[in-house]
């Protein structure tokens, strides 16, 4: 035992103990806060609470997985928004990972022509933001696309308009797995109807979300492979490895180490960043909350409920990732 | 968007502690700062500030828009102006803020505004759960569809499988669902945040019809359509939409001026006062009611927190309810609606000024 054992020990208690107390007062500090601010609103005759989840909401979602309509209640339509914000976070993350991934491996090509068009690429979408990209992206889908009515035939049963893209989607007994055939999109009037449909909305809000995280990622990527010892990929060449492999099996699991923890950064950006969809009618979580906002005027709980689901989204993505960190990391050296 | 996000940092160290508390201090002070003291007297604030906090839209053609100049004109901004005039004697001194529909409550709840005149419709939910007081209405409007005329309909009933475009945060895409639900109709809405962007999808074709209060339709058709006539008002109305300004409960004498003035509007187009020949009136009027409003009879005033003249000069900045109608959306102006519902009572409207005396 060293001789200094006793006072660290003192000082470390002391610091846990400063570090509770400042804890308890941010805690009690807190409470209070809320505590008087619902006094304020009671005083004012402002009503207040979570009572009107359970009431019926009384506005139409117009897309998503969850199945919705405006008899059902409140809790449903935030739960419909919390979902349609993870159908368009999810494959937009898988598309801005594999792009920026290729993009980065670009950014160090030997090629001089590739690692230009992968630098102009980053740098121009990297430095213009994200919202102007998302409106961008729409009102070009919005303009430039056909009409519904005289929608582009991409392939049978494959239709583009301005009302979106619409696929033939595979249709299933209840209970069996294997589809007995699909349903076909058809021209309905004013829109294609039938099928799976994504809207514009969808389209920009995920494209959107893809091409500017990649950039983002893509940088992280080069700058993982540009920390790899130059030696490994010298010994990897050595051992008579094509290049392919040489990166595959020795370049990129070295360089996950560093790739992973700024990558979980990204993603948990990019969840957050979903809430522009708003500006472009996608309707996501934080859209669903200023209609009930509105039409219920519990302005302080609605916000309330979307910090909540955001903070429990990026808390799970972290954790996700940081399980993944663990696997990828050299073993040994912590 | 900061990407600062919650990556586990390394062990918290004492210096990143002090930050912390530091910022939970700031941010605790502000919420409390932030906090108004509860306004039971905007009268006095309002005459100690010299100006009167009107909040507004961020640009409805014939409610309140802004011109290139930055001037304000419209329905609601002339109400605003003349209860300035009528309380400070000055029909410019307001301070408008614009709002947009899911700030608008928050703001008048927080006192940032001492009126709300932002084309809000009066219904029971906003008036008995907001802590608000409605006050006198000021226009009738309704809920409507603007269609392109290229697409052959007549009726919202034929809006079967149609997309249809609408701003968040307005009573609009509730009376949507519940119309096209009783219908049984199935139709799509996409529902923007700003008013802006949904018009512009409308326009770009995104959209089969747009929905928001005919009056807004009328604007939107006038102003933004490239050409108006290829566009077309359904018959249909499928939300009644009692428009007034609104204000914070707890302050009663606020309350009665934020009523009275609008309502001595209405009084003097009934009785025939008008800009322009109020001053003659003044002078040399003989009916007790055109008197009243003139400022040369009974002091009325006094009982509201006023002087005497308090109409005679709301009247003297905008006129009365009828010029103040046709100078912001009627025949003077680009949107032509006609008067319909906000006609007087005695000319099969459903305007009746409650008597000033």
């Amino acid at each position: 035992m060293s001789m200094s054992g006793a006072p660290e020990r003192r000082s470390a208690a002391l610091g846990l103990a400063l570090q509770a107390l400042l804890v308890a007062a941010v805690l009690g500090g807190l409470f209070w806060v809320v505590q008087h601010a619902l006094e304020v609103l009671r005083g004012r005759g402002v009503r207040s609470g979570f009572d009107f989840l359970a009431q019926s909401a009384g506005f139409e979602i117009s897309e998503g997985w969850l199945d919705y309509d405006s008899g059902q209640p409140f809790w449903r339509a935030f739960l419909a928004g919390f979902i349609n914000t993870v159908r368009a976070a999810l494959p937009a993350a898988l598309l801005a990972v594999v792009l920026g991934t290729l993009l980065g491996i670009g950014r160090l090509a030997p090629h001089a022509l590739v690692r230009g068009l992968c630098a102009v690429y980053v740098q121009t979408v990297r430095n213009v933001p994200l919202l102007v990209q998302m409106l961008m992206l729409y009102f070009a889908l919005t303009q430039l696309l056909p009409d519904s009515a005289e929608a582009i035939r991409l392939a049978p049963g494959v239709f583009l308009s301005k009302g979106g893209l619409s696929l033939p989607w595979p249709l299933r007994e209840a209970g069996a797995f294997w589809p007995h055939g699909f349903e076909w999109p058809e021209q309905g009037g004013f829109n294609i109807v039938g099928g799976a449909a994504l809207s514009p909305e969808y389209l920009a809000v995920v494209g959107a979300l893809a091409l500017y995280t990649a950039a983002f990622v893509a940088e992280i990527v080069r700058a993982g492979i540009a920390s790899v010892a130059p030696g490994q990929k010298l010994a990897a060449q050595a051992l008579g490895l094509e290049p392919g492999a040489q990166l595959r099996l020795v370049v990129l699991p070295q360089a996950l180490r560093l790739i992973v923890p700024a990558l979980t950064n990204q993603l948990l950006s990019l969840t957050k960043n979903s809430s522009l969809a708003v500006a472009v009618g996608y309707p996501e979580l934080v859209s669903v909350a200023n209609t009930s906002l509105n039409s219920t005027g519990r302005a302080f709980e609605c916000i309330a409920i979307v910090m909540a689901v955001y903070l429990l989204l990026s808390l799970a993505i972290s954790a996700g990732m940081n399980l993944y960190n663990a696997r990828v990391a050299l073993r040994g050296w912590r | 968007m900061s990407h600062h996000a919650s990556f586990p940092a390394a062990r918290p160290r004492r210096a990143s502690t002090r930050r912390l508390a530091l910022s939970v201090l700031c941010a605790a002070t502000t919420v409390l700062a932030a906090a108004p003291a509860l306004a039971g007297k905007t009268l006095d604030a309002v005459k100690q500030r010299g100006s009167v906090k009107c909040g507004v839209t961020n640009g409805v053609a014939g409610f309140s828009a802004p011109d290139t100049q930055g001037q304000w004109s419209g329905l609601d901004v002339d109400t605003c102006r003349a209860i300035a005039a009528a309380v400070l004697g000055d029909a410019r001194k307001v301070e408008f803020v614009p709002l947009n529909s899911q700030q608008r409550f928050s703001a008048l709840q927080a006192g940032e505004i001492d009126i709300l005149a932002r084309n809000t419709t009066w219904n029971l939910t906003r008036d008995a759960s907001l802590g608000f007081h409605f006050t006198t209405i000021n226009y009738y409007d309704g809920q409507g569809f603007l269609v392109p005329k290229k697409i052959k309909v007549t009726s919202a009933r034929q809006l079967k499988n149609a997309t249809i475009c609408t701003q968040a945060g307005t009573t609009n895409e509730k009376n949507v669902a519940d119309y096209f639900r009783s219908q049984n109709i199935p139709v799509k809405t996409v529902v923007f945040e700003s008013f802006e962007a949904s018009f512009k999808a409308f326009f770009a074709g995104r959209c089969q019809a747009f929905t928001t209060d005919v009056s807004g339709l009328a604007g939107l058709r006038n102003k933004e359509a490239s050409n108006p006539d290829d566009y077309l008002i359904l018959p249909e109305l499928i939300s009644k939409a009692p428009l007034a300004p609104v204000v914070r409960r707890g302050d009663d004498e606020w309350f009665a001026i934020v009523k009275w003035v609008p309502n001595a509007l209405i009084e003097a187009e009934e009785a025939g006062v008008t800009q322009g020949n109020i001053d003659a009136l003044k002078a040399s009027g003989k009916d007790p009611v055109q008197q009243r409003l003139a400022g040369a009879g009974d002091d009325l005033g006094k009982l509201l927190g006023l002087d005497k003249e308090w109409s005679y000069r709301a009247i003297k900045a905008v006129g009365n309810y009828g010029e103040m109608f046709e100078r912001n959306v009627g025949a003077q102006s680009v949107l032509k609606l006609p008067r319909g519902a906000n006609n007087l009572w005695n000319k099969g409207g459903l305007l009746y000024a409650l008597p000033v005396q």
